[in-house]
Formats: C-alpha cells, structure tokens, sequence
C-alpha cells in the first residue's frame, strides 16, 4: 500500500478486447458480435492487490481468462514481467504459454464445481506440480500437506474427497491448489461470493496471510464492493467491456468520480436503521454488450446524463491531483459524487 | 467397508442409531468415497439388483450350456412331436410328499374324436428328476462328456415342451442363448468405442472438425435400417455360417450405431470442458491427454456405461427380429429369434403354445438389462 509507485510493473495489459461472435443457423453464421471486453489497458504492480468490481455481464470475468489465456484475447497485448522476463501471452503458444502458466493460478467461486469429485484432495493440490513436473512424489506430498496445514486443514484428510467437506473447506482447497507451485499472479474470480458471510471473513483472511507470506500479487474479482475494500490496494470498476474509473482504493471509496462507482458504492449495505434511502437505484439493466449504446455506455442509466453523453465515448483520462485515478466520464470535474463513509 | 465399519473406525465412540435414516444418510455423505456412496446407492435399487442377479444367472447358464440343458438340441424325440411341457412336482395323486422333484411320464394316443394326436400323463408311474446325470453327450475343449445337470431315469423330461421334431424346448433356448445372449455385445462393444472416441474428440476440440463430424451423425442416422440389414445379409457371402454372417451384420450395422452415443458423450464433454476444475487444470497448462482421460473420461465413463448397458436390449431384439425374418441366425445353428419364429403360424400359436417361451426368455432378459441400465443411471450420480 504504501508507495505503490516503486514497484515494477507485473502485469502490463494494452487495449485487450475479447469479442465472442453470435452464430446462427446449422451453417453457423456469424451475425454479430458480443463485445465482452472492448478495449481495456491496465497494469498491476508486483505484490499489490487490484479489484475489479462491476455488476454481472460487465466482463470482469472474461478478463480474468483473458489473462491466463484460457480465452485467446481478440486483440490487444498481455504482457507478465517476471524476474526480468518479460511473457507476452497472447502470442506466447505451446511451451512458452505453459511456462508463462506455471506463474498464473485461479481460484474460482464455486467451491462445488472447481474441485474435481472423483479426485481426492491430496491428488487436486498435487496436480499443478505434476503438470509442471516439479519435485519428487515424496515432495509433492509434503508440500500438499504443508499447505493443507496452512489451510487449517488436516493432512490426515489428503486422502479424503471433495463432498467430503464443507464449502468454505473446499474453498481452502482451491487456494491450496492455487498456491502449491509458488504462482507470482492469482486469479481470483469472486472466490467469496458463494459462501456464507462468516466463512467469507476465514477465506479473505487466509488469502491476505498467504499474499504476505508468499508474496502474491491478486487480481480480486468481485461485485462485492464491501469485500473489495478490506483485500484491495486499488480498485478497478468495469461497465460492459470497458474500464470505467480505476484509482486507490481509498481515493475511489471517498470520491469516486463515475457516476456508475458512486450507484455501486450506495448499494454497500450499511449498519443502522432506514440509513439505505440514499441508495441509487439504476433503472433497468445492463444493456446487451452485442449492441451496446452509442457515446459513453453507461448514458442509458446515468442519472447525470447530458446530450455529449449520447454521442461521444468518454475516453480513460488521468484525474489530475489525484495519482494513479482514471475515470472514463465526460462531467467528473463538474460533479461531486457521494462516496462511502 | 460397511457404512457402520466405516463410522467405527473414524470415530471410536460412534455407535449406529436404528431408525435415524436421514441423519444416517448425512453421516455416509461425509464418511464414504464416490465408489462406496455408488453402490449404496445401486443396492437400495431392488430391482437393479434382482436384475443383475438375474443376468448373471443367464450368463452362467448360457457359459455353461451344454452341462445345463437336459438334451443334445439337436437330439430328435421321434415319439413326442409337439409335446407338452411336463409339470414338475412333489405331490402325487395320493397326496404324499416328495423330497425329490418328479414328472409323469407320457404316453401319446390319438383322440378318437378328434384324431388329433394328444399326449396322457400315466399317473401310475414317477420319474423322478436326478441331478448330475449321465446323458447325451457333448465336447468340451475336444473331450466327450455326458455329464448334465438334470436328467431322469426313465421315460422323459420336457420341461417347455418339444418342438415339431421332438427336440427340447428347454434345450434349445438354453444352447440359443449362446448366440442370442453374445453377438449383441459385440455390436455394443464396436458402438461404445467408437460413440466415445468419436464423441470425445468432437466435444473436445470443437470447431470445424465438431461441424463435420455432427452432419456426419446426421447422415447416418437418417439411414433406414431394416433396408441396410436386408441388403447386408444378403451382401455377405452365403458360404459362411450364419452365426458369422450375423455377426458381419452386426458389426457392420454398430458402425452406423455408435451415433446416438457420440452426441451424448460430445455433449457432456462440452458442458464438462466449461467446468471449473477443467478450467483450473486448463489454466495451469494442463495436456489435452490430461484433460481428457483424468478430469472428462472418468466422469463420462459411468454414462458411457449405462448407455451401452441399455443399448445391449436393442441388439438381443435386432437379432430376435432378423431371425424371426429368416435373415439372421439359420438352422442347424439355433437362437432365440430364430425358435421363436417357429411360433409364426396362429395354428401353432393356438395348439403348442409353449412354443413361444423363446419370448418369454427375450422379454426377460431385455426387461432386465433395462432395470439393470436404469439401477446404473440412479447410482452413478449419487450427489443427486
């Protein structure tokens, strides 16, 4: 968190777009194309954690896959610097990809479906290791059980299988299973939102003294705002395929400057009786991101919305005085939006 | 390891509640691996169970054929055409009990009224069955045996009657039973492998090559049937026995069957490959063999299963329907399609009934590959 600046940069991506094309017909004609990334550039600092938060359908995902390639990206570039080796992974094939793979590791929402049910755990937390063929079998098996132990699981239980366990239990698997082969960028895609609130607490945690520990940069995916600020260092908000404020996660919870952050940031449930009048309600839903809207996409529930909105695309400008803050609107200096007390 | 077994030895001081099912239930879902919740769950199927016992009766007679039917089926009875089937008991006309089960003999005399030839029981006379007989004999791996499993001392033994020569009924669905119960796998086999390989690839690599391969299914599977049958039995060449031209038909015949399974397979592969562990496995940089035969066969491999389970009824019927058509199995060689089709005629259906047991043993064997298949489908997701 502090001086984020110096830190190299470990993830550098460049107008990433994923287009998926919409077929029709047993010829399988192709008649449109779903956008769902257009056109996003970030990066991400070496040991730092960075959300990304929008609502469902807003591409956050499909980034995520971007990233480890499970995706092959439509354009733009991805480039991971790792000890001075600079993968570029959307070019890389064969075994550059799976070499660029071994520092890239997921942790997914559905602690039901991301486990392998004919598998026991000891085998799931081994299997990075043994596609990369790292270590001898006696010490793919310490390193299983040392990290079930981290886990606050019980090495007695390696050879027990998935159903077997709770799913915050689970959930502590699959970081084990992320983390066995020393990954440098974890993925993680809404790993808290399919568990009960008291178990989210344990699993946030544990990934928190992981990341200390073994160093980890995060990609933290979700659209729970309030689970976003506790584990991030910088907050990154998506609206149909597009970056639409990137800034200090601090900055961005005290003053966002998109009217989209601030409709987010309202909907935070808070403490205390009939404090929830002031959220904002968003009329209807996310468009349709194989047509999205002309001019900035979020005009057709912007409450703030003016005629340039209808026409011209705001462009990912840098918010002066305030460093690492972007917001793509054409009236953030004008308004002052309400944050998150 | 038992449910009770395995609570013991995880926890010492567990003892098993009777009457707590659910509770029961919940406890084995924690304890038990994918393998054990499985057959739990087939066992509690009685049905399934009874079927499979059934089947495996079935094949052990069928291994055993010769030991098991009472006669050569071949052995022609010139003095008992179109015989009833003999009724066994252990109650005499006296009332007295039998340890030892016994038949009547027969006698046939013609009816004066009607100068049909019927057949009297002569109550006077017990032949009491015998196990472990001497009888006709027969080759086991180029030794002549006599040893049959049951026999009688004197007079006869015609359990399900005899047919228009005088041979056994019972005999001859037992020694059928060696083709009727057998060709059929090998189609099941032949469309299995190729349903899943094919299948797999398909839903696996997608694209271009899926495209090809589903219009090829398509193709195929608008061809008729009983046309290609006709024509292949008819293709293949007339010096060879017809056991083995039934099996080219069948052979031929499962290379255009394999299609219903190959779109099941790509289907679950597809929904399998969108998975989150294939995802994990994917993303780490996993093999396309890793993929496939450790994270998709093994969860597609009990449906392949059920499938070709619930497929073998169609083949046992394909060939009862052919054989019943004069197309598949052909005399001196004997099947259950083909017994049956002596049963073609409304007279013999009216005056020899018995000589549709063949169907009976059909309709037995088909219903209990389909409990059997059903059983497998309700046990190998034992999640639901």
């Amino acid at each position: 968190m502090n001086q984020p600046q110096s830190r190299p940069r470990l993830l550098q991506v460049r107008d990433l777009k994923k287009h998926f094309p919409v077929q029709k017909g047993t010829l399988r004609r192709v008649v449109g194309q779903v956008r769902a990334v257009d056109g996003v550039s970030f990066y991400i600092l070496e040991g730092e954690t960075l959300g990304l938060v929008g609502e469902s359908g807003s591409g956050k995902t499909t980034v995520g896959r971007c990233i480890n390639r499970l995706y092959r990206p439509t354009a733009g570039t991805i480039e991971m610097c790792i000890d001075g080796k600079v993968y570029d992974i959307t070019r890389a094939e064969k075994d550059e990809l799976k070499q660029a793979r071994r520092h890239i590791q997921m942790i997914f929402q559905d602690p039901y479906s991301s486990l392998n049910p004919r598998m026991t755990i000891g085998d799931i937390i081994q299997e990075p290791l043994l596609i990369h063929r790292i270590g001898t079998p006696e010490e793919r098996r310490h390193r299983a059980e040392e990290l079930l132990e981290k886990g606050g699981l019980d090495k007695d239980q390696m050879n027990r299988f998935p159903h077997q366990f709770s799913g915050g239990q689970r959930q502590r698997i699959g970081v084990a299973r992320a983390l066995s082969i020393n990954p440098r960028l974890v993925i993680c895609d809404e790993p808290v939102s399919a568990l009960d609130v008291s178990i989210q607490a344990q699993v946030l945690n544990l990934l928190a003294d992981l990341q200390d520990e073994f160093r980890l940069t995060l990609l933290f995916i979700s659209h729970d705002m309030s689970v976003v600020e506790y584990i991030s260092d910088r907050v990154m908000v998506m609206y149909l395929g597009k970056i639409v404020e990137v800034a200090p996660t601090d900055v961005i919870y005290q003053r966002p400057r998109h009217p989209y952050t601030e409709a987010l940031l309202s909907a935070i449930p808070k403490p205390g009786v009939g404090m929830s009048k002031d959220r904002i309600i968003l009329a209807g839903g996310i468009p349709d991101p194989a047509h999205p809207p002309p001019g900035c996409t979020f005009h057709t529930r912007c409450l703030y919305a003016q005629e340039i909105c209808r026409t011209k695309e705001p462009a990912l400008t840098a918010v002066p005085g305030s460093p690492d803050a972007f917001v793509a609107c054409h009236r953030y200096e004008e308004l002052t939006l309400r944050g998150f007390e | 390891m038992s449910l009770a077994n395995a609570l013991k030895k995880l926890r010492p001081g567990y003892r098993p509640s009777p009457g707590a099912g659910l509770a029961e239930d919940e406890e084995a879902f924690r304890f038990l691996t994918l393998g054990e919740l499985m057959w739990r769950k087939f066992a509690r199927n009685r049905v399934a169970v009874l079927s499979a016992i059934v089947l495996m009766i079935f094949y052990l007679v069928m291994v055993l054929a010769d030991f098991f039917a009472p006669y050569d089926m071949n052995h022609a009875h010139s003095d008992y055409l179109y015989c009833p089937p003999q009724v066994l008991r252990f109650v005499d006309e006296q009332g007295r009990f039998s340890p030892r089960p016994f038949v009547y003999p027969l006698k046939g005399e013609r009816d004066l009224k009607t100068f049909r030839f019927v057949y009297k029981e002569d109550r006077t006379r017990k032949a009491y069955i015998h196990f472990f007989v001497q009888g006709d004999p027969y080759r086991v791996f180029g030794r002549e045996l006599k040893l049959r499993f049951i026999g009688v001392q004197e007079g006869t033994l015609f359990l399900l009657g005899t047919d228009v020569r005088g041979r056994d009924q019972l005999s001859r669905i037992i020694m059928g039973s060696r083709i009727s119960l057998t060709l059929g796998l090998a189609g099941v086999a032949i469309s299995v492998f190729l349903g899943s390989v094919i299948g797999t690839v398909s839903g696996f690599y997608g694209g271009r090559l899926d495209d090809v391969i589903q219009r090829i299914i398509e193709f195929l599977r608008s061809f008729p049937t009983l046309p290609l049958w006709m024509a292949l039995s008819a293709a293949l060449p007339p010096d060879w026995p017809s056991h083995l031209v039934y099996l080219g038909i069948v052979v031929v015949l499962s290379f255009i069957g394999w299609t219903g399974l190959a779109r099941e397979v790509r289907g679950k592969i597809l929904a399998l490959r969108e998975t989150d562990y294939v995802l994990a496995a994917a993303g780490t940089g996993a093999s396309a063999s890793r993929l496939i035969f450790v994270h998709m066969i093994p969860s597609v491999a009990s449906h392949i299963m059920v499938v070709a389970t619930l497929s073998i009824p169609g083949m046992i019927l394909g060939e009862s329907a052919l054989s019943f058509l004069g197309l598949g199995i052909k005399p001196p060689l004997t099947s259950w399609g083909l017994l049956l089709s002596q049963a073609q005629r409304v007279e013999v259906m009216r005056l020899y009934p018995w000589m549709l047991a063949p169907g009976v043993f059909i309709s037995i064997v088909v219903l209990a590959f389909n409990f059997l298949g059903d059983g497998l489908r309700d046990a190998i997701d034992p999640f639901s």
